[in-house]
C-alpha cells in the first residue's frame, strides 16, 4: 500500500533517515519508535506527502505521492496531527464532519450519509453522548477522542497517526488502539504511527521503524523489538520480561 | 451549522437589510412617504423627490451597505486567516496605509475625487509592504503576519500623526471625519457592492476550506485543502475588499472586528454560514449606523464610525453576556 524507496528525509539541517526502504501493505501496523526530536512527525508529515523528502520516492498502492492531487490523497490517506487545536467555538460533531471534505464537492453540503458516517465515528471513540457539545469545554483526552473521530469519518485507507494515545487514559489508549488496529487488519487499511510507549508498540504493531539519531531500521517486530536494540535506540537500559507469549519492557 | 437553520437566519438578515435601506430612503431632512420613494426609484413622482432619492439617499445607501458588508466579511476571512478571532481588517496596517494615502492627497490640496484614489494607493502599497516582510524568504506563519501588520500600522500611525501636526487648520476637520470614517460623499455607487458579491461568491466555494483550516493547519492538510495557497486567497480578498471600503469610506473601526464575532456567537463557526451572514449583518449595521448619522444631529452629520461603535459596543456585549460554552 504505502513503499518508500532510497528515502531521506531532512529537517533543518538534521538527517532523520538516509537511503530507507520500506513496504507497508495492507492489514499492516506499523511503529514508529524514537528519542524526542529524532524525527517521528517529520516522517510521518513526509510520508503523508506534506513535505518533500530530501531524496527518494514515496509511492502509494503503485502511484508516487507527487501525482495525487490533495484531494485524492485525502481519500486514500490521513494525518492525525501530535496537538489539536481549536481556536473558534464548534461542536463535536461538526469537527468530525471535516473529515468529509475531501468526499463532498465544492458546492456540496454534508447530507444524511456524512451525519450518519461522523456519528458513527463519534460512537467509535465513545463520544457519541458528547456530539453537541462545544469542543473548547472538552478534556484534553476527550478532544483527542474527537480528532480521532474526525480522521475516521475521513474513512482512509492508510492511518498515519502522531501519538494517538497521548492524553488518553489507559483505558480509552488501549480501546482505542485496539479498534483501530482491528480496523487495519480486518480490510484492505494499514496503521503507520508515532509511539513513545514501547509496550504498546510491542502489543499493537506488527512492524517497527527506529528513527536512532539518522539512521532509521525497519522490519517485523518480533526482530526489532528487543531490550538490547531498544536499549541503545532510548540510552536507557531496559529489560524484557515475558508475560505469556508476549514480551514486556521495564526499566 | 446545527444550532439554528441557516437559511432562517440568511432570510432573516436579507429582510433585515431591506428594512434598513427602506429606513434609509425614507428618513432624512425631508421625510418621504414608502410610497413616494417606490415612485421616485422608478422614475415618476416629482422631480425634486428623485433628485433626493436617486442623486442622493441611494448612493450614499448603497455604500453604507455595500462597505459594511465589506468590513465585516474582510473581517471573517482575516480571523479565518490568523486563526484569531481577533483580527481585525486593519490589523495587516490596511487601514493606516490608507489613510496616509488619502491624508497626504487632503495636504496637497487634490480635488475631493482624488482622496479615495489616494486611500486606495495607500492599502495596496500596505497590503504589498506586511505580505513582502511577513513572507520574508520561508513560509510565513499567521503569528508573523499579525506582527508584521500590527507594527506596519503603528509606523502608519506615526505619519498620520505627522501630518495632523503638520496640517493647516481648515484641513483637520476633514481629515479628523476622514479617520473616524464619513460616508456623506461615496465616490462609487454599484462598484463596492458588485466588488462585496464577487469576493462573496469566490469565499463561499471555499467555505468548507475554511472550516478546515480552523481546526488547525494539519487537519486540513490532511482532509486535502491546499494549505499552500489558501492563505494567499484569503490575505487577498480580505486586502481588496479594505481597501475599496476604506477608499470609500474612511477608517471605518470596530464592524470588521464585531460582526463576524456577534455572527459567530449567534451562529457557530460554519463559514458557509458566517461569510454570507456576516456580509448581510455588516451591511445593515452600517446603514443603520449611517441613517443615523444624518438625523441625530441635523442639519449637522455625524461621522458614521462614531454611531457604528455606540450601537455595536452594547449589543456585543449582551450576545458575548448570554453565550455560555456547553
Amino acid at each position: 500500500m504505502l513503499a518508500a524507496r532510497g528515502l531521506t528525509v531532512e529537517i533543518a539541517g538534521v538527517r532523520v533517515c538516509r537511503d530507507l526502504d520500506f513496504a507497508v501493505e495492507p492489514g499492516q501496523c506499523w511503529a514508529i519508535l524514537g528519542r524526542n526530536g529524532a524525527g517521528k512527525t517529520t516522517l510521518l508529515t513526509t510520508l503523508a506527502g506534506l513535505r518533500a523528502a530530501s531524496a527518494g520516492t514515496i509511492e502509494i498502492d503503485g502511484r508516487p505521492l507527487s501525482s495525487f492531487s490533495p484531494r485524492e490523497l485525502a481519500r486514500v490517506r490521513a494525518l492525525l496531527p501530535q496537538d489539536d487545536s481549536d481556536a473558534f467555538p464548534a461542536t463535536a460533531l461538526e469537527t468530525a464532519l471535516v473529515g468529509r471534505h475531501p468526499h463532498l464537492g465544492r458546492w456540496q453540503w454534508e447530507g444524511a450519509e456524512d451525519l450518519r458516517i461522523a456519528r458513527a465515528a463519534l460512537a467509535a471513540v465513545d463520544m457519541a453522548e458528547a456530539e453537541a457539545r462545544d469542543v473548547r469545554t472538552l478534556s484534553g483526552g476527550e478532544r483527542r477522542r474527537v480528532t480521532l473521530a474526525a480522521m475516521l469519518a475521513q474513512e482512509p485507507r492508510l492511518f498515519l497517526l502522531d501519538e494517538p494515545s497521548s492524553h488518553l487514559d489507559l483505558a480509552h489508549q488501549v480501546a482505542l488502539l485496539d479498534r483501530l488496529v482491528a480496523l487495519a487488519r480486518s480490510g484492505e487499511r494499514a496503521i503507520v504511527m508515532a509511539l513513545h510507549d514501547v509496550n504498546l508498540a510491542a502489543r499493537c504493531c506488527d512492524h517497527v521503524l527506529l528513527l536512532d539519531g539518522g539512521t532509521a531500521t525497519a522490519g517485523p517486530s518480533a526482530a526489532l523489538l528487543t531490550s538490547e536494540r531498544l536499549s541503545a535506540l532510548y540510552g536507557v537500559p531496559l529489560r524484557s520480561l515475558a508475560d505469556g507469549g508476549r514480551s514486556v519492557f521495564v526499566t | 451549522m446545527f444550532r439554528n437553520a441557516p437559511s432562517l437566519v440568511l432570510t432573516t438578515l436579507a429582510a433585515l437589510a431591506l428594512a434598513a435601506f427602506a429606513l434609509a430612503l425614507t428618513t432624512g431632512s425631508v421625510a418621504l412617504g414608502p410610497g413616494m420613494v417606490a415612485r421616485a426609484l422608478l422614475g415618476f413622482g416629482d422631480e425634486t423627490q428623485r433628485l433626493i432619492v436617486r442623486e442622493l439617499r441611494l448612493p450614499r445607501a448603497l455604500a453604507a451597505f455595500a462597505t459594511g458588508g465589506e468590513l465585516a466579511l474582510a473581517g471573517a476571512l482575516l480571523q479565518v486567516l490568523l486563526r484569531n478571532p481577533l483580527a481585525d481588517p486593519y490589523v495587516v496596517g490596511v487601514s493606516g496605509g490608507a489613510a496616509v494615502g488619502a491624508l497626504v492627497a487632503m495636504l496637497l490640496g487634490a480635488a475631493a475625487w482624488l482622496v479615495p484614489g489616494g486611500a486606495f494607493a495607500g492599502a495596496v502599497v500596505s497590503t504589498a509592504i506586511v505580505f513582502g516582510l511577513a513572507r520574508g524568504r520561508g513560509a510565513w506563519s499567521p503569528m508573523r503576519l499579525l506582527l508584521t501588520g500590527v507594527v506596519v500600522a503603528a509606523g502608519w500611525g506615526a505619519i498620520v500623526a505627522l501630518i495632523l501636526s503638520l496640517a493647516p487648520e481648515t484641513q483637520l476637520r476633514g481629515m479628523l471625519f476622514w479617520l473616524i470614517g464619513d460616508l456623506s460623499s461615496p465616490p462609487m455607487t454599484w462598484t463596492p457592492l458588485a466588488v462585496l458579491l464577487i469576493a462573496l461568491v469566490i469565499a463561499l466555494a471555499f467555505a468548507r476550506d475554511f472550516n478546515a483550516l480552523s481546526r488547525g493547519e494539519t487537519i486540513a492538510a490532511s482532509v486535502g485543502v491546499n494549505v499552500a495557497r489558501l492563505p494567499w486567497l484569503l490575505f487577498g480578498l480580505s486586502a481588496l475588499l479594505t481597501a475599496v471600503a476604506v477608499s470609500v469610506a474612511g477608517a471605518i473601526g470596530f464592524v470588521g472586528l464585531i460582526v463576524p464575532q456577534a455572527v459567530r456567537l449567534m451562529l457557530g463557526n460554519d463559514q458557509r454560514v458566517v461569510l454570507p451572514a456576516s456580509a448581510l449583518g455588516g451591511g445593515v449595521l452600517l446603514l443603520v449606523a449611517d441613517t443615523l448619522a444624518r438625523v441625530v444631529a441635523a442639519p449637522a452629520q455625524l461621522p458614521v464610525g462614531v454611531i457604528t461603535a455606540i450601537i455595536g459596543v452594547p449589543l456585543f456585549l449582551i450576545l458575548l453576556a448570554r453565550d455560555r460554552p456547553r
